[in-house]
């Protein structure tokens, strides 16, 4: 790997460029696309969870003054597809509660609402089943687990280890179903220009939008424009196109000349736009009395849609966190007639740092070690999965540097020993962890015009800074004044550039321009003529083969549990990280405070309660599916290491997008067990959970 | 959502006419609670009536010294009032601990307290719900029943009301007034709501077209002493698991007048008569605060369901009650 890019632009904490534009509402979002002739579509959706439609009618539904189409499965064209999750009003078949089985399309969103309304449905029922336990007897092995990694692992011999170890722990731990939920809804305007297709669509990544789109519906990929300058947040769930997209379209074509606006409700999102199963962890710890760990082993089973394999690779953290000579880790699935379960902030590592992280806190206890400590002593000196040596490794920094930020040293590790104006207060940490990702596919365009720079690339922006971050990178790579360089993305009229994921943007898209400005002045030199224009694209990076690539962090929780009523609030979160080298520390601050609030909302608030008589989530809006409020965060802080890895890329970054989330609720289950030494298993850590110990 | 008309009075009488002759009419207030449940298809109205320019958005003063709330008064100009602080802590607590400030600058003091429960399965048309649509059945029972009674619940129905105010307008006592097409009543304000039994449609005892013009706080010196407290699984933004309302008046070292209502557990704000007998003349001892919960809550059914259940309240109300009676006596009992 060459050396990293000498940091002038890269570094500075330069406010959004689009910032501006957000905050005055002159930024227009997928539904406001500015455009004529709108009409508003408006979704019908199965009350059963499985089943057959059996008769649709739609008489009524029509007569609704602006009502200008209705479409249902008895009706509606045939899309390219072998089914799956995008092949709506393909058939009659029920696969979950709340599926689509029609559309209206009205010249106004109540009257696409009141149509919708009166489409009558008459549907067959099945017996459904959404109940996910670890006992059921038929969970099946999955081939792989997301995105591709094994579905076991075992090396050593655990049993072993467990029957001969001094200490162990031998736990199952819980986290519930969430969803995503970002701010903005999912939504879509589509257009029809003869065989062209035009979407505006709230999306991780325009041109994975515009290829699924162009299969389909069977188009030439050129004549499918998806354009996405601004998403109000993803956080996974607009990864993946979901049904929405291809009905926007659907519903598009239905009435020529007409752009069709279609935005999910709140309630719609529960079940149409993804969700992270719940998981069950059975974690095995044994370790000797000084605390070295002989073997670790996660024992996962969570569900999946029989419509649509998911298997989210919530093992795959332990495979390499720790030190310890037997591993042993599996992946076992329950098919359930539920909504398809997708990418939510760090599939994987998200839940599955909670279990191994409360479990380390549990073996600290046993020992009478302190959990940092414990987790010193099982620093490996290379990747246990693979042997290779980490690229870099500041896990033990971020612990300490923590440690002394967050005033550890004083910690009393008594459970219930500090009392403050009828709160007990309690102090937890855990560790996290997230890969280096870097995506195959994604091509930057420089050109030089009337004296500045300008950089293309079909890549998003989900409020993460990527306007802002690309440019600076490109500043530096071009060895040029970041105010002269500018940016044009979320369109794919640009290069293709691959889905904000996996925490992968900046290492893609960044080497793409990296190297594009690379050919630039190779092929322009620096005083290049008006329209200059040179291409790169990301490589495969061959230090992959030779080093373990992962981000860090040591997250700590103050928790406080009320003496009375055993609320739980935690009013200071500290997240210290070693994720490389840091764009922009404002951009950077804020994905990882949004990751940590995440991760404390996931801890003590959010739960999709699946009624399994009705087969849907009931609590199925923002009032009901709590996510934490500013009044439940009072004093979170972010800070990072100024670490330098030569191999992951040429800016030297791991990507911050997810890692922010991951562990925090393990550290919010031990401060509470600090607090007044109950350990809830089973997330969310609500009161209820806490009023028999009080 | 139906298509409806919107009217926008500005005289009362006007107001009630056009909803007590129209049997698919229906008052709108601040909007907060109705309008979404004209999108959720929970409401269908073929007409709604604007009502906050018919009625008074003032506070006044009455003869006795207790203060007359209008109808039309903001939730969150109520809680700048300077009388209401210094007077009703409890009530203007309660405001606070509702909702986010946005809401409160819509809703209204009329309004508010009927609002209808926030029971998931009321507000999904796709399930059945006694309340929205009477003899469906009732979802909740062996559903998500987190937020449900345990007191005074019926087969029929098990949702809780959902409003804070209501809670700490039944402790004090206030009165509500209300014009109908036959003229003006009061309701004393604990007789305004009902438990489900078996009609569980009806939230209240207003009859259709009957519309709360005010609502009359009593002079109620006691109540300076007063706190709400409200028991949430977030700090914001979230309806109450158990909320206590109370006041008291101590004479030396005996409890000379005490006031308690609950809130996340019934049909109705729920009045503690039975705590407040046992604490009338009693000393303020932390004994005696757990002896009236108990004899409050000796009746409770908690409820089994998906999630748990909510079983943890009868226990959650005894130490909350508890807390907030120790709260207020706190100084005065050593």
């Amino acid at each position: 790997m060459s050396d990293l890019l000498r940091p002038v632009a890269i570094g500075r904490d330069l406010v959004r460029r689009d910032g501006m534009d957000k905050v005055t509402g002159r930024a227009r979002y997928a539904y406001e696309a500015d455009v004529p002739n709108a009409s508003y579509c408006r979704l019908v959706q199965t009350t059963v969870a499985r089943g057959r439609v059996e008769a649709m009618h739609t008489d009524a539904a029509r007569q609704v003054d602006g009502v200008r189409a209705v479409i249902t499965p008895f009706t509606a064209e045939s899309l390219h597809t072998d089914g799956g999750e995008l092949a709506v009003l393909q058939d009659q078949e029920i696969a979950f509660r709340g599926q689509v089985i029609g559309l209206v399309v009205a010249d106004t969103a109540e009257a696409a609402l009141r149509a919708a309304e009166l489409v009558e449905v008459t549907c067959s029922t099945a017996p459904h089943d959404v109940a996910l336990s670890a006992d059921r007897d038929d969970l099946y092995k999955p081939e792989k687990v997301n995105p591709s990694y094994e579905t076991d692992t075992s090396d050593g011999d655990v049993d072993v280890a467990m029957a001969a170890a001094e200490v162990t722990v031998e736990q199952t731990y819980t986290t519930a179903m969430y969803h995503n939920n970002p701010l903005e809804p999912h939504a879509t305007t589509a257009f029809w220009d003869g065989e062209h297709l035009t979407v505006w669509d709230s999306t991780q990544g325009v041109h994975p939008t515009r290829a699924v789109l162009a299969d389909l519906f069977d188009l030439d990929k050129e004549h499918v424009r998806v354009i996405c300058p601004y998403v109000g947040g993803g956080f996974g769930s607009k990864g993946e196109p979901h049904v929405h997209v291809v009905l926007a379209a659907m519903a598009a074509r239905a009435v020529p000349g007409r752009h069709v606006k279609l935005a999910l409700t709140r309630q719609q999102m529960f079940s149409l736009a993804g969700h992270r199963t719940p998981t069950i962890q059975r974690m095995r710890l044994a370790a000797d009395r000084i605390g070295h760990l002989s073997g670790i082993a996660i024992d996962v089973v969570e569900h999946t849609a029989k419509m649509k394999e998911y298997a989210e690779q919530t093992g795959v953290p332990t495979r390499m966190m720790y030190a310890a000579p037997n591993r042993a880790t599996t992946h076992r699935l329950a098919a359930l007639d539920v909504p398809a379960p997708s990418w939510m902030r760090a599939p994987g590592e998200c839940p599955g740092m909670f279990g191994p992280e409360v479990a380390m806190d549990e073996l600290a206890e046993a020992l009478g070690i302190d959990p940092i400590e414990l987790r010193i002593r099982n620093e490996p000196d290379v990747d246990p999965e693979t042997g290779h040596p980490f690229s870099s490794r500041n896990l033990v920094t971020c612990l300490r540097e923590g440690a002394a930020r967050f005033g550890w040293a004083d910690r009393d590790p008594r459970p219930r020993a500090r009392e403050e104006d009828g709160w007990y207060v309690g102090t937890g940490v855990a560790s996290s962890v997230y890969p280096v990702n870097r995506m195959a596919e994604s091509t930057a365009t420089i050109r030089f015009e009337r004296g500045a720079y300008v950089v293309e690339i079909g890549a998003a922006d989900l409020g993460t800074g990527t306007w802002t971050t690309l440019a600076q990178i490109a500043a530096d790579a071009l060895g040029v004044d970041v105010e002269d360089v500018s940016v044009r993305i979320g369109d794919t009229r640009y290069p293709v550039a691959s889905v904000a994921g996996g925490s992968s943007g900046m290492t893609t898209w960044g080497s793409a321009v990296v190297n594009a400005a690379r050919a630039f002045r190779d092929k322009h030199g620096s005083a290049p003529a008006d329209g200059a224009e040179a291409d790169g694209s990301t490589e495969d990076n061959p230090a992959t083969e030779q080093y373990a690539m992962y981000a860090f962090g040591a997250q700590f929780v103050e928790a406080h549990v009320h003496r009375d009523t055993g609320e739980i609030r935690v009013p200071r979160l500290l997240g210290v990280f070693a994720a490389g080298r840091i764009i922009n520390p404002r951009t950077a601050r804020s994905q990882f405070i949004g990751g940590m609030t995440m991760g404390l909302s996931m801890a003590l608030h959010e739960n999709s309660v699946l009624d399994p008589r009705h087969g849907h989530v009931v609590n199925h809006d923002l009032a009901e599916y709590h996510i934490t409020t500013c009044a439940d965060v009072t004093d979170i802080e972010a800070t990072w290491l100024d670490e330098h890895d030569p191999h992951v890329n040429p800016m030297g970054t791991k990507g911050i997008g997810e890692i922010g989330i991951v562990g925090t609720a393990a550290a919010v289950v031990n401060a509470v067990h600090h607090a007044i030494g109950i350990r809830v298993r089973d997330l969310p850590v609500t009161l209820d959970k806490l009023l028999p110990g009080l | 959502m139906k298509p409806f008309t919107l009217a926008t009075p500005t005289d009362a009488d006007e107001a009630v006419r056009l909803v007590a002759d129209d049997p698919d009419a229906a008052f709108l207030g601040g909007g907060t609670n109705l309008v979404d449940h004209l999108k959720l298809g929970v409401a269908t109205p073929g007409a709604l009536v604007d009502i906050t320019r018919a009625t008074s958005a003032e506070i006044t003063d009455l003869p006795d010294g207790g203060p007359r709330v209008g109808a039309a008064v903001r939730n969150g100009d109520f809680t700048a009032d300077r009388r209401a602080r210094e007077r009703y802590p409890l009530i203007v607590q309660s405001v606070l601990a509702g909702a986010s400030g946005q809401l409160r600058n819509m809703a209204t003091i009329g309004g508010n307290p009927l609002q209808r429960t926030r029971c998931v399965y009321f507000q999904d048309v796709t399930t059945p719900c006694n309340k929205r649509e009477p003899g469906s059945g009732c979802g909740a029972h062996g559903g998500y029943t987190r937020y449900h009674a345990i007191l005074g619940a019926s087969e029929h129905c098990i949702a809780t009301h959902p409003s804070d105010l209501a809670v700490a307008l039944a402790a004090v006592d206030a009165t509500v007034r209300v014009l109908g097409a036959d003229g003006e009543r009061t309701i004393p304000f604990t007789d305004l709501h009902r438990l489900p039994g078996d009609a569980p449609e009806r939230d209240t005892t207003l009859a259709h077209g009957e519309l709360i013009t005010a609502i009359d706080l009593p002079a109620l010196p006691m109540a300076r002493r007063s706190l709400y407290r409200k028991v949430r699984d977030r700090a914001s933004y979230a309806f109450a698991l158990v909320s206590v309302a109370a006041a008291i008046e101590l004479d030396g070292d005996r409890i000379s007048d005490v006031r308690i209502a609950l809130g996340g557990v019934a049909h109705k704000p729920w009045r503690a008569h039975r705590a407040e007998a046992v604490l009338r003349g009693a000393r303020p001892l932390e004994e005696t605060f757990e002896t009236a919960a108990a004899a409050e809550l000796a009746d409770a059914r908690p409820l089994d369901g998906v999630d748990g259940g909510n079983g943890f309240k009868t226990t959650l109300a005894a130490r909350t009650i508890v807390a907030a009676l120790r709260d207020l006596t706190e100084g005065a009992r050593s």
